[in-house]
C-alpha cells in the first residue's frame, strides 16, 4: 500500500505546528497503525528527520496512551478501538491521511502528536477514590452483597481507560464522559455511597477549573469512546450533582 | 442551599429547564393559536383572557421574557465558552460520523428561532403592548381574530414564518430530549423521551405552519 | 564426618599446656550444602570446662561416648549437661537449615525468621521495629513505578505517613502495564467451599513454580491473598458478581478449586485504577509527590545505602536528583529483552539493571515465562504480541495437521484448517497429555507447540503457529441449546449458531480482539496461536524483607524474583503485585527506617549524586554524538532474534555459548554504530529507548549466563540436554535447589554467582506429571 500522510508537527509546547506531508510505501495491510509509523519513523530517522513523537505503550488497548486524531475522528475510523488496535486494512492503497494530536486548551502539545493530559489526573485527584485505608483491616469482601445489574453498570463505567478520546472528539472539548464514568462507578456501588456529595461536587469543579468545555448532548463522546462508556453516565452525574447541591 | 450558576453541569441543568420551560409556553400558545383555525370565538376568548388577566400580564409574562433572555444569553455564553475550550482547530474534523447537524449547531437553529421572536414581538406583541398600555384603547373582545387573519395576508411573511419553525424544529429535535438528559433522566425511560420529544418536536412546528397557511390560504381564496 | 563432635578449645599449640590447665569444651559439625561444594566447619562453645588430664580423647570410641574422664570432678553432671547441649545444638542446626545465610557465609541470608511456616509472619510482624507517625514525618521514600506493586506501596507508604516521591515513565500511573493483565487474581477465600485454603494456594504456587520459589514468601502470599481482595472490594473495584451479589470465582490454570476473582477480561485494569485511586487520595493530601513522565537512570548510593536516584524527565531532557531514606523499585519485568513479547512498549529493565550494577544481585534471570496462547507474529514489521487470555484453552482444543503436505498446502493458502477431516488433524496435547489435555501448564503447553512448529507443522505464513479449533465446543454448546429448547438437532447450522452464541457470550471481546488483529472469523475458521513472553519469575534478589543486597533499596512485584519459582501459576502475579504493596513491604520497610529517625533530610548536594548525575550525562552525550547508521530498533530486534532463538523456550549449551558472544558483539556495534537523533533537551523517545535498549544488552548476557549454569529444566527452563526420554524437563533437585543470585562485576559476564539454599519443610519436591 502506498498512502500520503499529513501529519501535525509541532516542535513543543510552544511553538506554532503545522500539517507536514510525508509519503510512504510498502505497508501491508496487515500492520496496525502504529507500527505504520514505526516504519515511517525508521524512514525519517535515516533521513535525518525528526521522527515523529507520538504517545504509545501497551499497543493492545488498554492503557490509553495513543491519543491520535485520523482523518477527523479520535482514534481513527474504526469503532470501539484506540489508535494502536486499528490495523491499515482500514485504508486504501493510495489514501490520504490526516492525523492530528488530540486537541484542546486543557491538553496542550508536548510535541507533535503528544498531548499533556494531567488535566484528567488532577480531576480524580480532587476526588476520584472511596477514602479507605490500605491497611487490610475491612471487613469481608462479601458483607455487602451488590446486585449484580448494579455492580455490571459500575464495571462498565470502571473500564474507562482516560485516552481522551470524549475530549478531543467533542465540538465543545467537554471531559464530561470521563469525569461522569468515575462518579457513575461510585455512586453505583454502596462502598462510594458514603462520599458521593463531596465527590461529585469536588470531581466537577476541578473539570470546570481545567477549563474543559460544557456539554451540549451531541453524544459523540459515546460513539467515540474505545470501551462505549454510555452516556447515561453523564445523566447520572447530572443528577448525582442536583442532588448534592440541594444537600450542601 | 448553594445553587449558584458557578458550575457547568448547574449551568446545563439552567439551560434545561428554562427551555423546558419555554417549550411549556410553545405548547400554551399552540393550543390557543390552533383554536383559531376551528373556532374565532373561542379564540377571541382565550387570547383575551390571557391578554388581560392579571396574573398572566404582570407575573407569568415576564416570568416568560426573563425565561427567554436567560435561554439566549445563557445559550451565547456556553457557546463562547466551548468555542474557547479548543484553542487550536482540527484540519479535518469529521464529526458528523458521530453526531447529528442539529446536535452540533443548536447555535444556528437558535439564532434563527431568535431572529424569528424579534419579528413577533415586533409583529404582535409591541402592537398589543402600544394597544393595551400605551394609547390605552379600550378593551375589544372581538379584536385578536381579525388582527390574526390580518397579519397572515402577506405570503412573504408566512414564508418567514414557516422557515422559523422548521428551525424551531430542529432546535426542539435535540433540546427537548437533551434538557432530560440534563436533568439526569433515568436512563430506562429514554426511549419513551426520545420518541415523544421527536413527535412534539416535528408536529407542534408543523401545527404553527398549519396555522398560518391555512389563514393565509383562507383569506386569500375568500376575499 | 557428618555428625556433632566434641573437642577442646586450644588457643595455643597443645604441648604448650600443661596437664591441669582447664580448657572449654567446643561442639563442633561440619557442614556441607552439596556433596560437590565446599565444606565449613561449624564451632560453639558449651560453656563446660574440663582439664586436659581429664579429656578422653578417644571419647567416640566409648559405649557411653562421654568426654570427660570419671577422675574429673562431678563427671558425670558435666558428661550430661553435654550430651543436652548437643541435643540443643542439633535442634539449633537444623533450625539454621531454614535460614542458610547465618549458616554459612558462602550461602545467602534471606533474613527468613524461624518458627513452623505459618506463623513465621505473624511473628515477623510482631517482632519487627516501628517507626513513630511523628516521625515517619520526616522519612522520605523513593518509588519507581506505579503498576500494581508500586501503586499500593506509594498509597500505603503515604497514608503510614512517610513523604513518598513517585515515579513513573508514563504520562499518568493509571498507564502502568499492569492495566493489561486479563484473567484474574487469586485468594484462599474459599468462597466456594470447593476445600480451598491457605495451604493449598501456597502449594499450588509451589508445585507450579516447580520448587523453585521460597517456601516461606510464597506462604506469606498465600496468606494475605485474602485480604487483598477485602481491600479491593473496599476500594470499589468492581469484581464480577452473582446474581446473589456475592462476589464470582472462576478457575484458572491447571488448579484444582476455584479461587480466582475477576473483574470480565480485564481484572488487571480494574485493580490498577483501585491503586490508582489510592494513590490519588494521597496525592491530594500531598503525601505522594507524583512525577510522571520521569525515567530513573540511576540509583545513588549514600555510604553503602541506597539515598536517592537521578531520573531524567522526558518532556525536556532535564537530569535531576531526588533524594530519600529508602528506595523502592517496583519497575516490573524485563519481557522486552526479547523485543517482541506481551509487555508494553516501554516496558524496560533499566532502574532493575542500574541498582544490579551497584550492588543489588540480579536472581534467576533465565526464568521466564512464555504464554501458550498469543496471536502470532505476522511479518517483520511487528512491534508488539497480542495475548489471548488462557480462559480460552477451556473450550478450544489445539491441532496441528497429522501430515507435512497438508501443512504446506495450508502454509501456501491452497488448503483452508476447515478442509482437514477429523483424522487429519493431530490433537498433540490430548495426545500427549491424555489426562490434562489442552488444560496442561502454561511453560509444558508452550514447548508442545514450539516442537510441532519445529517439526515442519506449522500452520500460518511464517510456519509458527497452531490451530485453537472451538467448533467442538460450538457443537457441544449448541447441542445442549437445541435440547433445552426442543429444536431439531439434526439441522447442524442451527446447532452452530446457537453454539457460537454462546461463545460468544463467554469470550465476545477475545473474538473481537482476534478478528480485528488477524481479520479473520474465529467463530468459523480457527484461532492461529503460538507462544510469546510473557512473564519474567526471575528478578532482583530480596530476603525475606524484600529488601535487595543494598541496604535500603527495597524491589517489589514483578521486579522482584522471590514468589514463582521457574514458572508462575495463572493470576498469581496481580496477587503479588498487590500483596508487596498493600501488606508487605510497608511493615517491613519500617524495620529499616527504624534507624533513619535522625538522619534528617539528605541533601542532593552530596558529591556521591554529583558523579552519579554525571555519569549519566556523560552516557546520555555519547550516545547522541555518536552518529551511527543504524537506528535503536535495529540493535533492540537483533537482541530479541538471539534471545528468543537460543535462549527461549528451549536452551542448550551451544546455543547459550553462542548468545553470549553473539550478545557481547552486538553490543559492541551498538556502541559503535548506534544513530540517535535528536537533542536531550526535548521529547526525544528514539534516546528513552536507547538508554533502556542498552541496558537489555547488558542483562541479555547474563540472562545467558545463568541459563547455561543452571544445568537442570525446571518450569520456564527448559535444557535439551536434561530430559525425560518423552520430551519432558528432567529437575536436578540435589544440584540446583537454589536460587542463583549474581553480583555485578563491572561486566554482565564477570557476575559472580551467589547461592540461597531453597528448603522444602512443608511440601515433598515432586515431579510435575500431567500425562
Amino acid at each position: 500500500m502506498k498512502l500520503i500522510l499529513k501529519i501535525w508537527r509541532q516542535e513543543n509546547a510552544n511553538s506554532v505546528g503545522k500539517i507536514v506531508s510525508y509519503e510512504i510505501d510498502e505497508i501491508s495491510p496487515d500492520m496496525s497503525f502504529l507500527e505504520m509509523l514505526d516504519v515511517l519513523n525508521e524512514e525519517l530517522m535515516l533521513k535525518g528527520i525528526d521522527p515523529i513523537a507520538f504517545d504509545h505503550d501497551c499497543r493492545e488497548g488498554i492503557c490509553g496512551s495513543c491519543s491520535m486524531f485520523i482523518n477527523g475522528q479520535a482514534h481513527g475510523p474504526d469503532r470501539y478501538i484506540t489508535t494502536c488496535q486499528l490495523h491499515m486494512r482500514k485504508f486504501k492503497d493510495g489514501d490520504t491521511i490526516y492525523i492530528e494530536p488530540f486537541r484542546a486548551k486543557t491538553f496542550p502539545v508536548i510535541k507533535d502528536l503528544v498531548v499533556d493530559r494531567t488535566a484528567f489526573d488532577r480531576i480524580q485527584h480532587a476526588g476520584g477514590y472511596i477514602s479507605v485505608n490500605t491497611s487490610g483491616n475491612t471487613q469481608d469482601a462479601n458483607t455487602i452483597p451488590i446486585e449484580k445489574a448494579n455492580a455490571d453498570q459500575a464495571f462498565d463505567a470502571a473500564t474507562c481507560i482516560g485516552c481522551g478520546a470524549c475530549v478531543a472528539t467533542c465540538k465543545n472539548s467537554s471531559a464530561m464522559l470521563y469525569v461522569s464514568a468515575k462518579v457513575s462507578q461510585f455512586a453505583l456501588l454502596p462502598q462510594g455511597k458514603v462520599e458521593a456529595t463531596d465527590r461529585v461536587i469536588n470531581m466537577v469543579k476541578q473539570m470546570d477549573e481545567e477549563g474543559f468545555g460544557n456539554c451540549t448532548n451531541t453524544g459523540a463522546c459515546e460513539i467515540e469512546c474505545p470501551k462505549a462508556i454510555s452516556l447515561d453516565n453523564i445523566a447520572r452525574m447530572n443528577r448525582e450533582l442536583v442532588k448534592a447541591k440541594f444537600k450542601k | 442551599m448553594g445553587i449558584k450558576l458557578g458550575s457547568s453541569i448547574i449551568r446545563k441543568v439552567a439551560m434545561a429547564l428554562s427551555g423546558l420551560f419555554l417549550i411549556i409556553f410553545l405548547t400554551q400558545h399552540f393550543i390557543i393559536n390552533i383554536t383559531s383555525v376551528f373556532n374565532k370565538n373561542i379564540f377571541n376568548m382565550l387570547s383575551h383572557f390571557m391578554g388581560n388577566n392579571f396574573i398572566i400580564q404582570f407575573i407569568f409574562q415576564p416570568i416568560l421574557i426573563f425565561g427567554v433572555i436567560f435561554h439566549f444569553v445563557m445559550g451565547f455564553i456556553l457557546e463562547w465558552q466551548n468555542r474557547n475550550a479548543r484553542s487550536t482547530n482540527y484540519q479535518v474534523y469529521d464529526n458528523s460520523s458521530n453526531s447529528s447537524w442539529v446536535s452540533r449547531n443548536m447555535i444556528i437553529s437558535g439564532i434563527v428561532v431568535l431572529s424569528f421572536l424579534a419579528l413577533h414581538f415586533y409583529d404582535f406583541w409591541i402592537p398589543e403592548i402600544k394597544y393595551k398600555y400605551i394609547e390605552s384603547l379600550p378593551a375589544n373582545p372581538d379584536r385578536y381574530y381579525p388582527e390574526l387573519i390580518h397579519k397572515f395576508k402577506d405570503p412573504i411573511k408566512v414564508i418567514i414564518y414557516c422557515v422559523s419553525f422548521v428551525f424551531l424544529s430542529l432546535h426542539l429535535l435535540h433540546g427537548f430530549a437533551s434538557s432530560f438528559r440534563s436533568l439526569g433522566a433515568n436512563s430506562k425511560f429514554y426511549y419513551s423521551i426520545n420518541l415523544f420529544t421527536i413527535v412534539y418536536s416535528i408536529f407542534i412546528p408543523l401545527g404553527f405552519c398549519f396555522i398560518a397557511l391555512y389563514h393565509l390560504l383562507i383569506s386569500n381564496v375568500t376575499h | 564426618m557428618n555428625r556433632v563432635t566434641y573437642s577442646l578449645n586450644y588457643r595455643k599449640p597443645r604441648n604448650q599446656y600443661n596437664q591441669n590447665d582447664e580448657l572449654m569444651i567446643c561442639l563442633r559439625y561440619f557442614y556441607k550444602a552439596f556433596p560437590k561444594s565446599k565444606g565449613k566447619i561449624i564451632k560453639k562453645s558449651t560453656g563446660i570446662k574440663c582439664m586436659l588430664s581429664d579429656w578422653n580423647v578417644n571419647w567416640h570410641k566409648q559405649s557411653d561416648r562421654s568426654p570427660i574422664k570419671s577422675t574429673a570432678k562431678d563427671f558425670l553432671k558435666k558428661n550430661k549437661l553435654l550430651k543436652s547441649k548437643v541435643r540443643n545444638f542439633k535442634i539449633y542446626l537444623s533450625k539454621l537449615n531454614t535460614s542458610p545465610s547465618s549458616f554459612s557465609k558462602s550461602f545467602l541470608c534471606s533474613n527468613v525468621p524461624v518458627g513452623p511456616l505459618a506463623n513465621k509472619w505473624t511473628k515477623h510482624k510482631n517482632n519487627i521495629r516501628l517507626v513513630s507517625p511523628a516521625n515517619k514525618r520526616s522519612i522520605d521514600v523513593i518509588v519507581v513505578g506505579t503498576g500494581l506493586a508500586g501503586g499500593s506501596a506509594s498509597a500505603t507508604l503515604a497514608e503510614l505517613g512517610y513523604n513518598v516521591k513517585s515515579f513513573c515513565f508514563q504520562d499518568s500511573p493509571r498507564r502502568a502495564h499492569s492495566i493489561a493483565a486479563q484473567g484474574g487474581i487469586n485468594a484462599a477465600k474459599n468462597y466456594q467451599g470447593d476445600g480451598d485454603s491457605v495451604y493449598r494456594l501456597f502449594y499450588d504456587t509451589v508445585k507450579g513454580g516447580d520448587y523453585r520459589s521460597r517456601e516461606s514468601n510464597v506462604y506469606r502470599l498465600a496468606e494475605v491473598s485474602a485480604n487483598i481482595i477485602d481491600q479491593c472490594v473496599a476500594q470499589g473495584v468492581p469484581f464480577a458478581r452473582e446474581y446473589g451479589g456475592l462476589l464470582d470465582n472462576r478457575s484458572f490454570g491447571g488448579v484444582l478449586v476455584s479461587r480466582t476473582f475477576y473483574a470480565k477480561g480485564q481484572t488487571g485494569q480494574q485493580l490498577l485504577l483501585g491503586a490508582y485511586s489510592a494513590m490519588n487520595r494521597q496525592i491530594a493530601r500531598g503525601k505522594i509527590k507524583m512525577y510522571n513522565r520521569h525515567e530513573m537512570l540511576d540509583l545513588v548510593k549514600v555510604d553503602g545505602k541506597a539515598r536517592g536516584i537521578i531520573t531524567r524527565n522526558l518532556i525536556n531532557g532535564k537530569l535531576e536528583r531526588h533524594s530519600a531514606h529508602a528506595v523502592v523499585i517496583a519497575s516490573g519485568g524485563y519481557g522486552n529483552l526479547f523485543f517482541l513479547s506481551t509487555n508494553a512498549m516501554g516496558s524496560n529493565v533499566s532502574a532493575t539493571w542500574k541498582i544490579h550494577k551497584k550492588g543489588a544481585f540480579f536472581a534467576n534471570p533465565c526464568f521466564t515465562q512464555i504464554h501458550p496462547t498469543c496471536i502470532p507474529v505476522s511479518g517483520d514489521y511487528q512491534s508488539k504480541l497480542t495475548l489471548m487470555s488462557e480462559s480460552l484453552r477451556n473450550d478450544g482444543r489445539i491441532w496441528v495437521p497429522k501430515n507435512l503436505m497438508d501443512a504446506k498446502a495450508i502454509r501456501e493458502g491452497k488448503k483452508k484448517p476447515t478442509d482437514l477431516a477429523e483424522n487429519e488433524r493431530d490433537y498433540y496435547l490430548e495426545r500427549r497429555y491424555p489426562a490434562f489435555g489442552n488444560l496442561v501448564p502454561r511453560d509444558v503447553a508452550s514447548r508442545a507447540a514450539k516442537e510441532r512448529c519445529d517439526a515442519g507443522f506449522g500452520v500460518n505464513k511464517t510456519g509458527e503457529a497452531v490451530y485453537l479449533d472451538f467448533e467442538a465446543a460450538i457443537i457441544r454448546y449448541g447441542s445442549e441449546k437445541v435440547l433445552l429448547k426442543g429444536l431439531d438437532k439434526n439441522n447442524l447450522d442451527l446447532v452452530k449458531d446457537l453454539g457460537r452464541e454462546v461463545i460468544k457470550s463467554k469470550y465476545g471481546n477475545l473474538f473481537q480482539m482476534y478478528e480485528k488483529i488477524v481479520d479473520e472469523n474465529p467463530y468459523h475458521t480457527p484461532m492461529m496461536i503460538y507462544p510469546a513472553v510473557h512473564y519474567t519469575m526471575g528478578g532482583v534478589w530480596v530476603d525475606y524483607n524484600l529488601m535487595t543486597t543494598i541496604p535500603g533499596c527495597f524491589a517489589i512485584g514483578e521486579a522482584n524474583f522471590s514468589d514463582h519459582g521457574a514458572n508462575r501459576l495463572g493470576a498469581s502475579a496481580l496477587m503479588q503485585g498487590l500483596a508487596d504493596g498493600y501488606f508487605i513491604l510497608p511493615y517491613t520497610i519500617g524495620n529499616y527506617l527504624a534507624d533513619d529517625i535522625r538522619t534528617g533530610q539528605i541533601s542532593t548536594d552530596l558529591p556521591e549524586f554529583e558523579i552519579a548525575e554525571e555519569s549519566v550525562r556523560k552516557k546520555i552525550e555519547s550516545l547522541l554524538e555518536n552518529n551511527g547508521s543504524k537506528t535503536v530498533d535495529h540493535f533492540h530486534k537483533i537482541l530479541g532474534k538471539i534471545i528468543w532463538n537460543k535462549c527461549g523456550m528451549s536452551r542448550n549449551e551451544k546455543n547459550l555459548n553462542e548468545a553470549i558472544i553473539e550478545i557481547q558483539k552486538l553490543r559492541k556495534d551498538f556502541y559503535n554504530d548506534i544513530f540517535v537523533p535528536g537533542t536531550n533537551d526535548s521529547f526525544n523517545e528514539p534516546l528513552a529507548k536507547a538508554l533502556r535498549v542498552a541496558d537489555f544488552l547488558e542483562l541479555g548476557e547474563l540472562f545467558a549466563k545463568d541459563a547455561l549454569e543452571r544445568k537442570e529444566s525446571c518450569g520456564g527452563h527448559f535444557r535439551e540436554e536434561y530430559q525425560t526420554p518423552e520430551g519432558e524437563a528432567m529437575r536436578d533437585d540435589k544440584d540446583f535447589t537454589f536460587v542463583s543470585a549474581w553480583e555485578y562485576k563491572g561486566y554482565p559476564s564477570k557476575a559472580k554467582l551467589h547461592k540461597e539454599k531453597l528448603s522444602y519443610n512443608n511440601v515433598e519436591l515432586k515431579t510435575r506429571s500431567y500425562k
